[in-house]
């Protein structure tokens, strides 16, 4: 059992998430979006999607960074696994916090609001708890990593994640003895990104970086499917359009 | 210069009578969907007002529109894109639903199945939102209908900037107007500036500005980045959507729906040539007043043979610059100047245009008194303050205004010499700086307004860009999802799907 939900599992939850957000990207563009109740209800919105939102974000790139990132790197850095594990504490542990904070305001505001959630689809409430379930969870590790603040369980975990990408078959092994509560948060990752295509969280892959490298403000679409040539100045009068 | 086509609108508020038949038949058609049953992609509203969206025109309060920085650089009023994106998760300038009306139905099945009781049964609000009954309806599409609720909330109106106001609320000293508002579908539109997507667009080939349903996000910055607020986020589909200005209808030579539909006659529709290198320095003027001679100066003459070559070599068919030639707006906006940009302020160089209305004298009573200039009222003593006007079209500037005002008195004055006493007034006409031929064709453009006299629409040259032959076959319009099958019955991804229903046979 443990080997399938650490061995295999990750497997079938990544292979469902990229598969899934590409279909759906590619079958049924018109639900890719973030589906804001902003317009509905402003009340909580403001404060709770921002810290919710910046501390998702910053726990997310934590994770990312703190996971893949090869060991030899940190080693190459000087930066000792101990260290690694007290930032890693007090960074996620804030930013944990923040998210729980932003999202239980969410929740709030979803659960009790009748324009929201009349508004709500089954996923729309379901993700949220997924979410703040998977926080709670993670800052309850918090407690079990302070039993051992010099970052050798969580060499463990950079082993596994990076095994499982490496498509290393031990992968679920380096796992077999940690805490329970940090297996149910694995589990709990794991189902997310499975479930991923299917709610709204999908809006987080369009983050709009490309307008900042979009030429000015404006677009403009034509029909051509070749662009006029392009001319220095003014056609003058008389002569003919070069064709 | 690069030569570019626009389909324009002109709006004769003169002879708006606010019947709302251009909002309804719009609704009807495009937004009696869920979602969007509190957009009115056309809405007319009483001046003076708050208007709809509540409060629309200070953008003090939503930050929509341009501005010029202090540097002299020009960006969204929202901020620049940093702004805009950091301002992601919560957008601070949106307004709520509220802002606009709560949208409700009435309980009509109740006046059917409402059993045998001693008072008549009514048909009560519910709220489209909630599905609750709504006790009370506090605000609707057009709230202030003809003058409605107290002075002191109408007065806030910001157009009464600058003005001495609290004589207006006065019963004998009351001034209204009509004021019919679409999407402008700028030259600099704030809205697709705003979509961090990239999915609002202006076409090349017409000017009008649309939404890609599939590409937008929901980030909804766009609402809160059109100064018109003529933007709405559909709370249902999540996406925001607008006036299309019936492309489908423009594309193929017919007026919009409002404009077909216009009992009035007082809209007209017609192509202005403008110059896309010169979009940025004419929203960019220093000063705000500058800003609608600035966009005059954007628009090209159709009949000035350098910008027919130009246009040319731009690709603009040959039907279009003889559209341009003969288009209503050009009349009105260049050769007359009588219609004048919504608010050219707002530095979106917009282009749907409007002629301001004449309004009867003002102490009728003591008709002796008030000024004449020569055989017309002096247009400052009419009911409706130039000031007022100004504020609305031309950043504040009176002038314009005046004179646009003068010219259609003189248009009446003249007409009326022509056909009562038979003399052609060329002293009138000299007056306003006008001649008796053009005032005869102001009449019959802006007075007869004949069908083909308001709308002079060239198709859309589609055989120019596309291959007929490769669209042979094809699937035609399709709800999202190319041509994968007919109807998609639910979707995997939780998208609500409303598969299209046939009539069934009753059995």
């Amino acid at each position: 059992m443990h080997n399938f939900l650490f061995g295999i599992y990750p497997y079938i939850a990544l292979a469902i998430g990229i598969m899934g957000s590409i279909a759906r990207y590619e079958r049924d563009p018109f639900t890719w979006k973030t589906s804001s109740s902003q317009l509905l209800r402003r009340k909580q919105l403001v404060i709770g999607s921002s810290l919710f939102h910046v501390g998702v974000l910053v726990i997310f790139v934590g994770h990312f960074v703190g996971l893949l990132t090869p060991i030899w790197v940190f080693d190459a850095l000087g930066i000792g696994h101990g260290f690694k594990q007290v930032g890693a504490v007090v960074v996620g542990g804030i930013a944990g916090i923040m998210a729980l904070v932003g999202g239980g305001m969410l929740f709030h505001r979803r659960w009790t609001d009748p324009r929201i959630r009349n508004n709500s689809s089954f996923a729309d409430i379901a993700i949220l708890v997924l979410l703040l379930v998977q926080l709670v969870l993670g800052l309850l590790t918090i407690f079990a990593s302070l039993g051992h603040l010099d970052g050798h369980e969580m060499v463990k975990f950079m082993s596994w994640a990076q095994g499982i990408f490496t498509f290393d078959g031990a992968a679920a092994s380096y796992i077999s003895d940690v805490a329970l509560v940090f297996k149910l948060h694995l589990f709990l990752g794991l189902t997310i990104i499975l479930v991923f295509p299917f709610t709204r969280l999908v809006h987080m892959l369009s983050v709009p970086v490309r307008y900042f490298t979009r030429p000015g403000y404006q677009v403009v679409r034509s029909r051509r499917s070749e662009a006029l040539p392009q001319r220095a100045g003014p056609v003058a009068p008389g002569r003919s359009a070069s064709k | 210069m690069r030569v570019r086509a626009q389909i324009g609108m002109v709006l004769n508020l003169d002879k708006c009578i606010g019947c709302h038949t251009c909002s309804v038949t719009c609704k009807n058609v495009w937004t009696s969907r869920d979602g969007v049953e509190y957009a009115w992609f056309n809405n007319v509203e009483t001046k003076p007002g708050t208007g709809y969206p509540t409060d629309w025109e200070n953008q003090d309060r939503w930050n929509g529109g341009w501005e010029r920085t202090r540097s002299g650089k020009l960006q969204p009023k929202q901020g620049s894109k940093w702004r805009i994106l950091a301002n992601i998760f919560a957008n601070p300038d949106l307004p709520e639903i509220d802002d606009y009306y709560e949208p409700f139905d009435f309980d009509y099945d109740h006046l059917k199945s409402a059993p045998e009781m001693e008072a008549f049964p009514t048909a009560r609000p519910r709220s489209k939102i909630t599905g609750e009954r709504m006790e009370k309806i506090h605000k609707g599409p057009n709230w202030e209908e003809i003058l409605g609720g107290e002075f002191s909330k109408r007065s806030e109106d910001y157009n009464f900037e600058g003005i001495q106001k609290e004589i207006y609320g006065e019963y004998e000293n009351t001034f209204m107007m009509y004021l019919p508002r679409l999407c402008e579908h700028c030259l600099n539109p704030a809205c697709a500036a705003s979509c961090p997507s990239g999915a609002i667009y202006k076409r090349e080939e017409d000017g009008i500005v649309l939404i890609d349903q599939e590409k937008c996000r929901g980030w909804r910055m766009c609402v809160s980045g059109c100064p018109y607020k003529k933007i709405y986020y559909n709370w249902q589909s999540g996406k925001s959507e607008k006036c299309t200005l019936c492309y489908p209808r423009i594309e193929s030579g017919n007026p919009t729906v409002c404009s077909e539909t216009c009992v009035g006659r007082i809209r007209y529709l017609g192509v202005m040539l403008y110059d896309a290198d010169k979009i940025e320095e004419a929203a960019n003027a220093p000063a705000k007043t500058d800003l609608y001679d600035a966009q005059l100066d954007v628009f090209l003459d159709p009949n000035d043979p350098a910008v027919i070559e130009t246009a040319r070599a731009d690709g603009i068919p040959e039907d279009w610059i003889k559209a341009a030639q003969e288009s209503p707006v050009w009349k009105m906006a260049m050769d007359w100047k009588v219609a004048f940009p919504l608010h050219p302020e707002y530095r979106t160089l917009p282009m749907v245009w409007y002629i301001p209305p004449l309004s009867p004298i003002q102490n009728a009573a003591e008709a002796g008194a008030i000024g004449m200039d020569g055989a017309m009222p002096d247009v400052r003593n009419l009911r409706i303050p130039l000031k007022y006007l100004a504020n609305m079209l031309t950043a504040g500037d009176e002038e314009p205004v005046a004179l646009a005002l003068e010219r259609m008195m003189a248009m009446r004055s003249y007409m009326r010499a022509k056909t009562i006493d038979g003399v052609r007034d060329e002293a009138v006409a000299a007056k306003v700086g006008l001649n008796g031929d053009m005032i005869e064709d102001m009449y019959k453009i802006m007075a007869l307004a004949d069908y083909e006299d308001r709308f002079v629409i060239p198709t859309t040259h589609r055989e120019q860009v596309e291959e007929a032959y490769d669209l042979r076959g094809g699937c035609g319009f399709t709800d999202t999802n190319g041509c994968s099958s007919g109807v998609s019955k639910g979707s995997l991804f939780g998208g609500s799907k409303k598969p299209l229903r046939m009539p069934e046979e009753v059995r």
